[in-house]
């Protein structure tokens, strides 16, 4: 796995952050936000790029040093295929191109800027940094995208159709993103408060996160260091909406159903739920009846994304990441800011603070505007 | 697992039912090109839009009141070739079908509309009904929406080579999925800030005509529009073999990348007529040369002289444009100074050359 988010670069930080609950979300310093309701977000502690000479989108750093981790961690994975969720590719390069227009100059980064911006880039960018070039698919479902990502190449590996497959996704903060959340008055100005009665929103995320999926006898067969198992993938569209869930949760509870079922496994077996939790009034009523419905309020379940915010197109393959962490590491990972349950269900909410568990099968949900819905089921590696 | 062509479905600057752009095209008939104007610098390009009369029977549906016109092309095609696959759209069919959609650029006119408002009036008087249909997967919605699928619905993006790549998930869909087919659709809109990019990556000719396999390309026409394939386990026609593609970071690579997906789907074998991804860029030189390595054939059609460069929405244009000739047993030759016709062809392949991701390409068999 490799893994930069606001929590950190690289697996030991992230793991670390996870641990320490830290609140990685700050002050916007990329655009301006003086007009914006919400003027925060999570965001990946790069040093800033100078502006100068040709360089990478920070999408493609992000990516790059997420394989890089991976192959440090495993050389000898050789993928034969990329799977990588994503919703906006390099698009800050996009409003700067189109800025130039408005100014009416030719500028020099212009072709930098075009080149860097389409979401492929920063796949190809990552596969030079890995050494290897594979064919890509590259998943464009809104914030369900990482996790559609993971599972589809999941079932890939399940069914015989390719053995090593890498895996995850990536966005990177721009303006144009930011401002659309901000005016569907989907962010906040608050803290983040998954599940909380009185959450108002949402903040903005980043990240890059990549998984080696390789089929368990060859994995086992070369001696890797298996981490964990992909055991279920469950998919589902809501119709009911462009941007907002069925109140029912009809949509997540069918993700869910369906990669429970999927992986064989009844709801009593999940020890801990890594939930989609965007801390908005729509999401988590939406989610949180679904997880009631489904599991009672005898599973833990936490949004990560109140540390970090939302990833979006990342969110799936990063929290894909804190689930395996919390497997590897035996431990729930924190929903952070959380002072209030609501009163429309019953959640056991990981308030506050890591803690101790037995954790040997997680779910991780991620859903998105345009309905889609996905739930991943991880289990220890032990077989 | 093999699948199998079971209806198409496509709405091109030349009209928006199969046979009657077919028979354009054997006729070597061209869509108009018109000219976008870059708003900002009043620079124009030669544009090939699809007409608005193609789409304007979709203005009734409720989820496409606000919608971009990629969501209008999208449905239409996507319908057109749920039709044409002879699936009545009810809730049993629904819960068996998924949607794949194919884009490049997306919803390009609301993103740039949307990030105008950002730049000139600030981010306090921006518009909340564009954002959400900015978001690449909107279309793909839409259509699920509509169709009513609770099911898998996947949105791909990448270059001209990603409808080929939808192909290839679609088909890895029906392997992995409790499904029986897939609707997969790619589409691509028109605006000026993707012709001014294209003109900036040289890559669009900035006079009305575009010409294909030229000693100096001259670049593109860009156009707009959808194709749609219904794929199924079972069928007439078959996608013998898909290539899932084979990546390049610079265009020194794409040669050896087209070859090796030449060699990888053909072997030894001829098919009977290629449908060529020529659109009067660095393209055609590099597919010439892979062609005349791996493939003996005459029977060479380049269709976007016709239909222009729908990036997005264009390998599966092409791949229309191959099953078609397969059923009609004729093919436009237009690009080869030939004359269009009849033939005997039961294997035919498709060609694909993105600009900057991957190699491509499948074959359909009778």
């Amino acid at each position: 796995m490799g893994v930069v988010s606001p929590l950190g670069i690289g697996l030991a930080e992230t793991l670390a952050s996870l641990r320490s609950a830290r609140d990685c979300v700050s002050d916007i310093d990329s655009f301006d936000t003086s007009k914006c309701r919400s003027k925060r977000a999570g965001q990946v502690p790069f040093p800033k790029l100078s502006g100068k000479g040709r360089q990478p989108h920070p999408a493609s750093l992000m990516m790059m040093k997420a394989v890089r981790e991976v192959v440090d961690h495993d050389p000898h994975f050789q993928p034969e295929l990329m799977v990588i969720g994503t919703t906006s590719g390099g698009m800050s390069f996009g409003e700067q191109f189109y800025r130039s227009q408005v100014l009416q100059k030719r500028d020099r980064r212009q072709a930098q800027w075009l080149s860097n911006y389409s979401p492929q880039k920063a796949v190809l960018d990552a596969m030079v940094i890995g050494g290897f070039s594979v064919p890509s698919q590259i998943i464009a479902n809104a914030c369900a995208s990482g996790s559609n990502a993971v599972g589809h190449a999941f079932r890939l590996v399940r069914s015989g159709s390719y053995k090593r497959i890498l895996c995850g996704g990536y966005d990177a903060i721009s303006e144009l993103v930011h401002v659309g959340f901000d005016s569907l008055q989907a962010s906040t100005q608050d803290k983040v408060r998954p599940f909380d009665k009185n959450r108002s929103g949402l903040v903005l995320g980043e990240g890059a996160a990549l998984l080696a999926i390789e089929d368990w006898d060859l994995a086992e067969a070369r001696g890797a260091n298996i981490l964990a198992e992909i055991i279920g993938y469950g998919i589902s569209t809501d119709n009911h909406h462009l941007t907002q869930p069925h109140p029912s949760g009809i949509g997540p509870e069918l993700a869910m159903k369906r990669g429970i079922k999927d992986a064989g496994v009844l709801p009593e077996a999940i020890d801990y739920i890594n939930a989609h939790g965007t801390a908005t009034t729509f999401n988590d009523a939406s989610e949180g009846r679904a997880i009631e419905r489904l599991f009672g309020n005898r599973v833990p379940v936490s949004s990560t994304k109140s540390m970090m915010g939302h990833s979006l197109g990342a969110a799936g393959a990063i929290e894909a990441i804190f689930s395996v962490l919390s497997i590897q590491h035996q431990f729930l990972p924190p929903n952070i800011n959380y002072v209030e349950p609501d009163d429309a269900w019953k959640l056991n909410v990981v308030a506050n603070h890591s803690c101790p568990a037995r954790v040997r099968k997680v779910i991780s949900n991620s859903f998105g505007f345009g309905g889609t819905n996905a739930s991943v089921v991880f289990q220890e590696a032990a077989r | 697992m093999s699948a199998y062509i079971t209806g198409c479905g496509w709405v091109t600057p030349l009209g928006n039912r199969l046979d009657p752009v077919w028979e354009r095209l054997m006729n070597g008939e061209k869509g108009e090109i018109t000219m976008e104007k870059n708003l900002e610098t009043g620079r124009l390009h030669p544009v090939m839009p699809v007409p608005v009369k193609f789409v304007e029977h979709l203005s009734k549906v409720p989820r496409l009141r606000r919608a971009s016109p990629i969501s209008y092309f999208s449905m239409a095609a996507g319908l057109a070739a749920m039709e044409n696959a002879g699936v009545a759209i009810n809730s049993e069919t629904a819960a068996r079908t998924a949607v794949v959609f194919a884009v490049s650029n997306g919803a390009v006119v609301y993103t740039r509309r949307f990030y105008e408002q950002i730049v000139k009036g600030g981010s306090n008087t921006v518009s909340p009904m564009l954002f959400p249909e900015t978001v690449y997967n909107a279309p793909a919605s839409h259509l699920a929406a509509q169709l009513g699928i609770d099911g898998p619905s996947y949105t791909l993006v990448g270059d001209a080579s990603v409808g080929i790549s939808a192909l290839a998930f679609a088909e890895q869909l029906l392997d992995t999925e409790d499904i029986d087919r897939c609707v997969v659709v790619g589409a691509e809109e028109i605006d000026w800030i993707l012709c001014e990019a294209h003109y900036a990556w040289r890559l669009s000719a900035n006079i009305p005509q575009m010409d294909v396999f030229s000693k100096r390309p001259r670049g593109t026409i860009l156009s707009e529009g959808a194709g749609a394939v219904v794929v199924a386990r079972e069928g007439q026609v078959k996608l013998s073999r898909i290539h899932p593609g084979i990546s390049f970071s610079r265009r020194s690579e794409a040669l050896p990348a087209l070859k090796k997906v030449y060699g990888d789907l053909l072997a030894n074998d001829t098919p009977d007529a290629v449908v060529s991804c020529a659109n009067g860029t660095f393209v055609d030189a590099i597919e010439h040369s892979a062609l005349s390595m791996h493939c003996k054939t005459e029977r060479v059609y380049a269709p976007k002289p016709s239909l222009g460069e729908a990036i997005g929405a264009s390998s599966l244009l092409q791949v229309i444009v191959g099953w078609q000739s397969l059923q009609k047993q004729q093919m436009p030759m237009p690009s080869a100074g030939n004359e269009s016709g009849g033939f005997s062809a039961s294997k035919v392949l498709v060609s694909c050359l993105g600009f900057n991701q991957q190699a491509s390409g499948l074959v359909i068999e009778l």
